[in-house]
C-alpha cells in the first residue's frame, strides 16, 4: 500500500503540479489565459497541423512498407527474421543529429528542381526520415501482432478460397493484427510529435520545435501545451487499449450469453 | 468427364537432402474419398500441399480433371480445403467466413447469402451463422471450415487431418458427418491422416505412405487383411511376429496350424520364417497342457486383449470377444491361428 501511495505521488505529483501551474497567468492570477493564448497563437496552430500531416503520412507509409515486410519475412523467410530485426534497430543506434547532418548535405547538393519539390516543405523533407526513425518501434509492434496469429494457416485458407495477396493482406491479416497496427501507429505519431533534433537543425517549423520555442518565451503557455499534449497522448493510448480489448470483452459477453 | 479426377504423376519434392516425396503416382476417381495414411514425415501432407498449390514440386505433374495445374497458384485451383489447425478468419462470423470464397468469385450478395445458408444447414450449423470463431467449439469450427470449403463447389476437397485436434467423441461424430456429406455431394476428396482407424473407416481406398513413397493402395479391407509389405502390416493395426516353418505346396506351419503362405517365394522348404499374424486371428483356449501362459488381460469394451507368453519366451497379443469364462492371468492356454493364411515378413531371426 505504501509503495502504491509513493508511486502515485511520484507519477501524479508532477502532473498535478503542471496542471496547477498551467492556470497561473502571466499577471500572477489564476485563469484560463495560458490556454486561450494557445488557440490564438497562429504559429503554434499551423505547426501542429504540419506535424499532424507529417504524422499521418509517416504512419501510412510506415504501415504500407512494414506490414507486408513483416508478413513476408514470417511467412517465407523466417530464418531472416533476426537479420531484419537487427536492421530495424539501426535508427536507434544512429544519433538523430547524424541523420540531420546527412539530410543537410543532401539539401546542399540537391538540384534546384529537387529542392523545390522535396526540401521546401517539411512534409516531403521530414517524412522519409520519420519513417526510418519509426521503424524499430513499428517493426516490433507489428511482428508481435503477426506472431500472435496462425499466419500460415490463415494465409493458406484465404489463398485456397481464391484470395490474391492484396485481398489477403487487407481483409484477413490486417483486421486480425489491428491492435498491433494501432500500437505501431500510436508510437509513430508520438515520435513525430516529439522529434526536435532533425526539424530544429534543418529549420522546419514543426509542433515540437514551436513547443520548445514557446517554452523559452512563455513558460505558462508551454506548460499548458504540455498538459494538453499529455491528455491527448493518454486519450490515444486509452483508445488503443480499448480497441485491443474489445474482442476479449465481446468474447466474455458471448460466453455469458 | 475424365475417369480420373486427380492424377499425381511422378511427383517429387525435396527439402535439402531430404526427399519428402519420391516419384509419387496416384489416381483419384471422381467422387472417391481416398485417404493417405502414414506416420509423421512420410510425405502425405507434402502431397496434399502440392495438390492444393501451396508448394511446387521439384519434378512431376499435378493433373486435375485432365488439366495440368502444376504451376497454377493455390488461389486459382478451385479446391476446397479443411486444415488441421482451426483456420476460420477470427474477424468474421461463421456466415461471413463461409461467404469469403464466394465473394472472391464475385458472386452477388443475395446468391452468396443463400449459398452460405445452404451449406451451413448442410453441416448442421444454420443457427450458429452469426457466431464468431471464438464462440464456437472446436468441432463446430471444423464444421464451419467444411461448409466454407464446400460453399465454393470445389472440384476437389482436401482434408488435412481435420479431426486430429478434436476429442474422441466429437471426432467420431464429425468423421461420420464428413463421410455422409461427401457421399451426398459426390465430391472427389483426398483425406490425409496418421490415424489408421480414421482412414479405414472413412475411405473408399487407402494409400499407405512411408518415406515419401506409396507402399500400398487398396480398399480398407485389402490394406488390413492383405498388407503388401511388412511396414503396412505393422502400421495398419497390430501385428504379432511368430516363427513359422515352410511346408510344401506354398504352406506354412504356424503354432501347430497349416496355413497358406503369402510372400514365402524363395523360401526353402523346412526353413524357418517370421510370420505376421493379427491379434484377432489368434485364439487362446484354457488347456493345462498348453504351450503358453496368460500374462495379462485388458478389458477394451466389446473386445478383451490378452498378452500370452509362449514357452519359448515370445509374447503374443490375442483379441477375443469379451465374454465370461475367458482364461485368467496365470492360466495355461493353447494358442492356435484361426485365419487361413499368413504373411511372411522374412527369414526368421534368432
Amino acid at each position: 500500500m505504501t509503495i502504491l501511495v509513493l508511486a502515485a505521488v511520484f507519477f501524479l505529483g508532477p502532473q498535478v503540479s503542471a496542471l496547477r501551474y498551467s492556470f497561473v497567468q502571466s499577471n500572477g492570477e489564476n485563469g484560463l489565459g495560458n490556454y486561450t493564448q494557445l488557440f490564438h497563437d497562429s504559429a503554434l496552430g499551423s505547426s501542429l497541423v504540419t506535424s499532424l500531416e507529417i504524422a499521418a503520412l509517416t504512419t501510412v507509409i510506415m504501415l504500407a512498407l512494414m506490414l507486408p515486410t513483416v508478413v513476408w519475412v514470417r511467412l517465407r523467410l523466417p530464418r531472416l527474421a533476426v537479420v531484419v530485426e537487427s536492421i530495424s534497430v539501426l535508427p536507434i543506434v544512429i544519433p538523430p543529429i547524424v541523420m540531420a547532418a546527412g539530410l543537410a548535405t543532401l539539401q546542399s547538393h540537391a538540384s534546384a528542381q529537387i529542392s523545390s519539390v522535396i526540401f521546401t516543405s517539411p512534409l516531403t523533407a521530414l517524412t522519409p526520415f520519420y519513417v526510418i526513425l519509426a521503424m524499430p518501434f513499428a517493426f516490433r509492434s507489428l511482428d508481435v501482432g503477426v506472431r500472435a496469429i496462425d499466419l500460415r494457416t490463415l494465409v493458406d485458407a484465404a489463398r485456397n478460397l481464391g484470395a490474391g495477396w492484396t485481398t489477403l493482406l487487407l481483409r484477413v491479416i490486417l483486421p486480425n493484427v489491428r491492435t498491433a497496427i494501432l500500437t505501431a501507429a500510436s508510437l509513430t505519431v508520438a515520435l513525430v510529435l516529439a522529434e526536435v533534433v532533425i526539424s530544429e537543425t534543418l529549420l522546419y517549423d514543426t509542433y515540437p520545435v514551436e513547443l520548445v520555442n514557446t517554452g523559452q518565451n512563455l513558460v505558462g503557455v508551454a506548460v499548458a501545451l504540455s498538459v494538453l499534449s499529455l491528455a491527448v497522448t493518454w486519450l490515444l493510448l486509452y483508445m488503443v487499449s480499448f480497441i485491443g480489448n474489445r474482442d476479449a470483452s465481446r468474447a466474455r459477453i458471448g460466453r455469458l450469453l | 468427364m475424365s475417369a480420373v479426377a486427380v492424377h499425381l504423376d511422378r511427383l517429387t519434392r525435396r527439402f535439402g537432402a531430404l526427399t519428402a516425396l519420391d516419384e509419387l503416382d496416384l489416381d483419384v476417381a471422381p467422387g472417391e474419398l481416398l485417404a493417405l495414411l502414414g506416420p509423421s514425415g512420410c510425405g502425405k501432407t507434402t502431397a496434399l500441399r502440392l495438390l492444393g498449390g501451396f508448394d511446387r514440386p521439384d519434378a512431376g505433374r499435378v493433373m486435375v480433371g485432365g488439366q495440368d495445374v502444376t504451376n497454377t497458384p493455390a488461389n486459382r485451383r478451385d479446391m476446397g480445403m479443411v486444415f488441421q489447425a482451426y483456420s476460420l478468419f477470427p474477424n468474421m462470423d461463421a456466415h461471413r467466413n463461409v461467404q469469403f470464397g464466394l465473394r472472391m468469385r464475385k458472386m452477388g450478395a443475395a446468391q452468396r447469402k443463400a449459398r452460405a445458408d445452404e451449406v451451413l444447414d448442410l453441416v448442421g450449423l444454420a443457427d450458429h451463422a452469426g457466431h464468431y470463431p471464438y464462440q464456437l467449439s472446436g468441432g463446430q469450427q471444423q464444421r464451419v471450415a467444411l461448409a466454407r470449403a464446400l460453399a465454393i463447389e470445389p472440384s476437389v476437397l482436401l482434408l488435412d487431418e481435420p479431426l486430429s485436434a478434436l476429442d474422441a467423441r466429437v471426432r467420431n461424430q464429425l468423421r461420420a458427418e464428413i463421410r455422409a456429406v461427401q457421399q451426398r455431394l459426390g465430391i472427389t476428396t483426398l483425406f490425409v491422416t496418421h490415424d489408421q482407424a480414421e482412414a479405414l473407416s472413412i475411405a473408399d481406398r487407402v494409400g499407405v505412405m512411408h518415406d515419401g513413397r506409396l507402399e500400398q493402395l487398396g480398399t480398407p479391407e485389402e490394406v488390413y487383411d492383405r498388407p503388401a509389405t511388412p511396414f503396412v502390416a505393422e502400421f495398419v493395426g497390430t501385428m504379432n511376429h511368430v516363427a513359422g516353418r515352410v511346408l510344401a505346396g506354398g504352406r506354412l506351419e504356424v503354432l501347430g496350424s497349416s496355413l497358406k503362405a503369402i510372400g514365402a517365394d524363395g523360401q526353402q522348404q523346412g526353413g524357418m520364417v517370421e510370420v505376421l499374424v493379427r491379434p484377432e486371428a489368434l485364439e487362446a483356449v484354457a488347456d493345462e497342457h498348453g504351450h503358453a501362459i496368460v500374462a495379462e488381460r485388458t478389458f477394451l469394451g466389446s473386445l478383451t486383449r490378452m498378452r500370452v507368453t509362449l514357452d519359448d519366451g515370445a509374447d503374443l497379443l490375442i483379441d477375443v470377444a469379451t465374454r465370461r469364462g475367458l482364461p485368467e492371468p496365470g492360466a495355461r492356454v493353447a494358442v492356435r491361428v484361426t485365419s487361413e493364411d499368413a504373411l511372411v515378413s522374412g527369414p526368421s531371426t534368432p
